[in-house]
């Protein structure tokens, strides 16, 4: 089944291998490495939202809201707990939680269980005011003890001190739960509503990120996330790396950094090689034949007794998780969580360029897509800004005009990769490596 | 119990202030609502569409400011605000002869438009990053206030000031008289009438002789009218800054949901609807409440539902609650 790629696509990929081995000659392999593993986990975004777009025509633009639930549980998974923190408001802070949830769940009882009508709603009204208040009482208080402790280098609850790797699934749960959440309310509307809803979603995601400073630190950033892999430093004290190095003749300081990355590389595969083979295996299977009958032709589909909202609601879930467990990757790899540095533009957008360019509906397609896409946003901008030194140079020194125009250089991407975009969808628009 | 300094200060940090972002994101959400009633797709460009407008026209300031000509008490970028809508209807019917027209000819789904509209969109935030860059820019310039804290306490003697800003009226005043043009426009004139029928049915206006392209043209026309008077209302009101502006975009769409998608008295309601209550729901009370309260007694907490930070969950939370109880929006618009 991974085998099944011909002629075209293994050139295809041949070429983005040249790119980046090119990238190792003309910069250094340190850079390679570094856009690899980026492009290792973009493959797997891509991988993720080909499933949702790919097998069943859902149109999500809320990518970035479940890259930064991954990277959330990398936090709370990795991160040792703040003992201090716990003790002083953590267990009023998940009480808040857990009457916030119960208010809810009281108020969507309340609608499922009464009759229609006035009685119903004046109870909704009473339940979901009384529990707001009530849950704001109780959170509120936890939440500045817990941030009042020593806000400089903790205030917040920290995490649960296990190996960093257990985040990666426990962010697809996370992503997952949230999907869950979104496709309940806008799957089995109308296309673009679910387009509004996840971009709505992914923007709430980021600004709880941005403001609950107990979860995370918020603006703060938590920083030195630990590693699954050494640490640099570590590998130029012991022996055998150090000997190894000097057998191959290499710096060990530089031999080092190379070598980490390479860890992390390594990793990277072994988990896009599991995704892709189940997404393999699932487009290939009876399920993926359903999922495509149902995107082809919702209304045939559904004469024939297929669940349409059932199946749309399972394999949104499932590409979200994906993408939960790549952002959950990129964090691991940062070793550190930057909620400021969630823009739709770089999260949703780029991805979704990444599967259009690449072959939506195609699982080869998205992950040369996702390594090609990524190497070309790195690398327009050094080309742009050479481009722009070409454009300028006949032009005078410090004149206004070029000073303006080397400045803007870096804003080449977005324009590059919207006309990529369009070129591809308009003369290409099964993409690279198309659908069979 | 004091009743008048409770209202002048409701008036002041809530009713004016969400009237002004009302209007900016009823004319955004019409600009949505007519792309949608006439080509059936949802535009994903449209808050960067409403940043070129603005960027064109806070250039056009500049160079007004810089040769000395101003409006006196008004923003010298009304003058500009003819300039900026002439670029921007060029530029998207540039985009629409060079990028939508063909997915029309095919008759593509919906959902492709949308895609080539996020193209549009990397695009035209592109194009805008690198005329104008990614800062904030201040373009504003004439008489600050019609009534300012100040001379509102002397003139009433009350103890809560009551500040009107020059840009708040502008707004107001502005969308009620392009609100007033675009619905004599769609209801009066024969070409009005003619979208009016092309967004009803397609087929039946074609049948009739309405050239569909010329219809499509004058949309975009309109549409790069009202987003450009948006965009500046709102550069004028707060700041000018490309990502807030595609930010803008949520409640924008959600204004157009709520209200009914296609339907453009909808997109007004919408547009109020989600201002009040985000602006409401953000809003600390106290003070509000401390002069309403009997004697010296103030609630001890703001009073505030949810910080300022997650307004974007109010126009969000009021979306789900329309999908879920009324998904055709409070106006019965096109839906399904």
């Amino acid at each position: 089944m991974i085998g099944a790629i011909d002629k075209r696509s293994m050139l295809l990929f041949a070429l983005v291998a040249v790119l980046y081995i090119g990238t190792g000659f003309v910069q250094s392999w340190n850079t390679t490495l570094t856009i690899l593993n980026m492009g290792l986990v973009s493959a797997i975004m891509a991988l993720g939202v080909n499933m949702q777009w790919g097998y069943a025509g859902l149109f999500n633009v809320g990518v970035m809201g479940f890259v930064a639930l991954g990277g959330l549980a990398a936090v709370l998974v990795s991160l040792p707990p703040v003992g201090e923190a716990w003790a002083a408001g953590g267990i009023r802070v998940l009480l808040g939680l857990v009457l916030g949830a119960a208010t809810i769940l009281a108020a969507i009882l309340a609608y499922s269980r009464m009759a229609a009508g006035r009685t119903r709603t004046m109870t909704m009204v009473v339940i979901l005011v009384g529990g707001f208040f009530l849950y704001r009482s109780v959170f509120d208080a936890g939440v500045a003890a817990v941030e009042a402790i020593d806000p400089s280098s903790t205030g917040f609850l920290g995490g649960l001190g296990l190996p960093v790797i257990l985040s990666w699934p426990v962010g697809g749960v996370l992503a997952a739960g949230a999907a869950w959440l979104i496709g309940k309310t806008a799957l089995g509307l109308r296309s673009d509503y679910l387009a509004i809803a996840t971009l709505g979603i992914s923007e709430i995601i980021i600004a709880v990120l941005k403001n609950e400073d107990w979860l995370a630190r918020g603006v703060k950033n938590v920083t030195g996330i630990p590693r699954p892999v050494p640490y640099e430093i570590d590998l130029q004290q012991t022996d055998w790396f150090l000997d190894l190095s000097a057998r191959i003749g290499a710096d060990p300081v530089a031999f080092s950094a190379v070598t980490v990355k390479l860890c992390y590389a390594a990793l990277f595969v072994v988990v896009l090689l599991v995704v892709i083979w189940f997404s393999q295996r699932a487009w290939n299977s009876p399920w993926g034949r359903m999922m495509r009958a149902i995107r082809d032709n919702e209304v045939s589909a559904s004469a024939m007794g297929k669940d349409v909202k059932a199946r749309h609601l399972q394999v949104f879930i499932l590409g979200s998780a994906v993408v939960g467990m790549a952002g959950a990757m990129m964090t691991t790899l940062d070793s550190q969580l930057v909620p400021s540095t969630y823009q739709p533009l770089r999260f949703t957008f780029l991805v979704w360029v990444m599967v259009i360019v690449g072959g939506s509906g195609n699982n080869w397609g998205a992950v040369l897509g996702g390594f090609l896409i990524w190497w070309l946003w790195i690398m327009v901008e050094p080309m742009g800004l050479a481009l722009m030194e070409a454009l300028t140079s006949g032009m005078a020194e410090g004149t206004w005009l070029r000073e303006h125009l080397l400045d803007s250089a870096a804003h080449m991407r977005l324009l590059t990769m919207g006309i990529i975009l369009l070129l591809v969808l308009r003369f290409s628009p099964r993409g690279l490596i198309p659908e069979r | 119990m004091d009743f008048l300094n409770a209202l002048v200060a409701l008036l002041n940090f809530v009713i004016i202030p969400a009237t002004a972002y009302g209007a900016q994101l009823a004319l955004g959400a019409l600009g949505v609502t007519l792309i949608y009633g006439i080509l059936r797709f949802s535009n994903f460009a449209h808050g960067d569409t409403m940043a070129f407008g603005t960027m064109v026209v806070i250039l056009c300031t500049w160079g007004l400011q810089g040769a000395g000509v101003t409006l006196g008490p008004l923003p010298t970028a009304l003058l500009a605000l003819p300039v900026g809508i002439a670029a921007t209807g060029l530029l998207v019917i540039a985009t629409d002869r060079g990028v939508y027209r063909f997915y029309r000819r095919q008759k593509a789904k919906p959902v492709i438009y949308v895609i080539a509209s996020l193209g549009v969109m990397f695009i035209m935030n592109g194009i805008v990053r690198f005329i104008i860059g990614v800062d904030d820019q201040r373009f504003v310039d004439g008489e600050r206030f019609i009534i300012s804290a100040r001379t509102f306490r002397d003139m009433t003697g009350l103890e809560e000031g009551l500040a009107f800003r020059t840009s708040q009226g502008l707004t107001i005043v502005v969308a009620i008289i392009a609100v007033a043009l675009l619905f004599w426009f769609l209801n009066r004139t024969r070409t009005g009438k003619s979208m009016r029928a092309f967004s009803d049915n397609e087929d039946l206006a074609l049948l009739s002789g309405i050239n569909p392209e010329r219809v499509v043209m004058i949309t975009w026309l309109i549409v790069a009218a009202l987003a450009t008077t948006a965009g500046v209302l709102y550069g004028l009101d707060k700041s000018f800054k490309p990502i807030t502006y595609f930010q803008l975009l949520l409640p924008i769409f959600a204004s157009a949901i709520v209200g009914g998608l296609g339907n453009p008295v909808g997109a007004i309601l919408g547009g109020f609807l989600i201002a009040f209550s985000e602006v409401g729901v953000t809003y600390a009370f106290r003070k509000v409440v401390a002069y309403l309260a009997p004697g010296d007694w103030e609630p001890t907490g703001l009073l505030q539902l949810l910080s300022t930070d997650y307004k974007f969950a109010v126009s969000f939370g009021i979306l789900l609650i329309v999908l879920l109880f009324r998904p055709t929006g409070i106006t019965r618009g096109k839906s399904i």
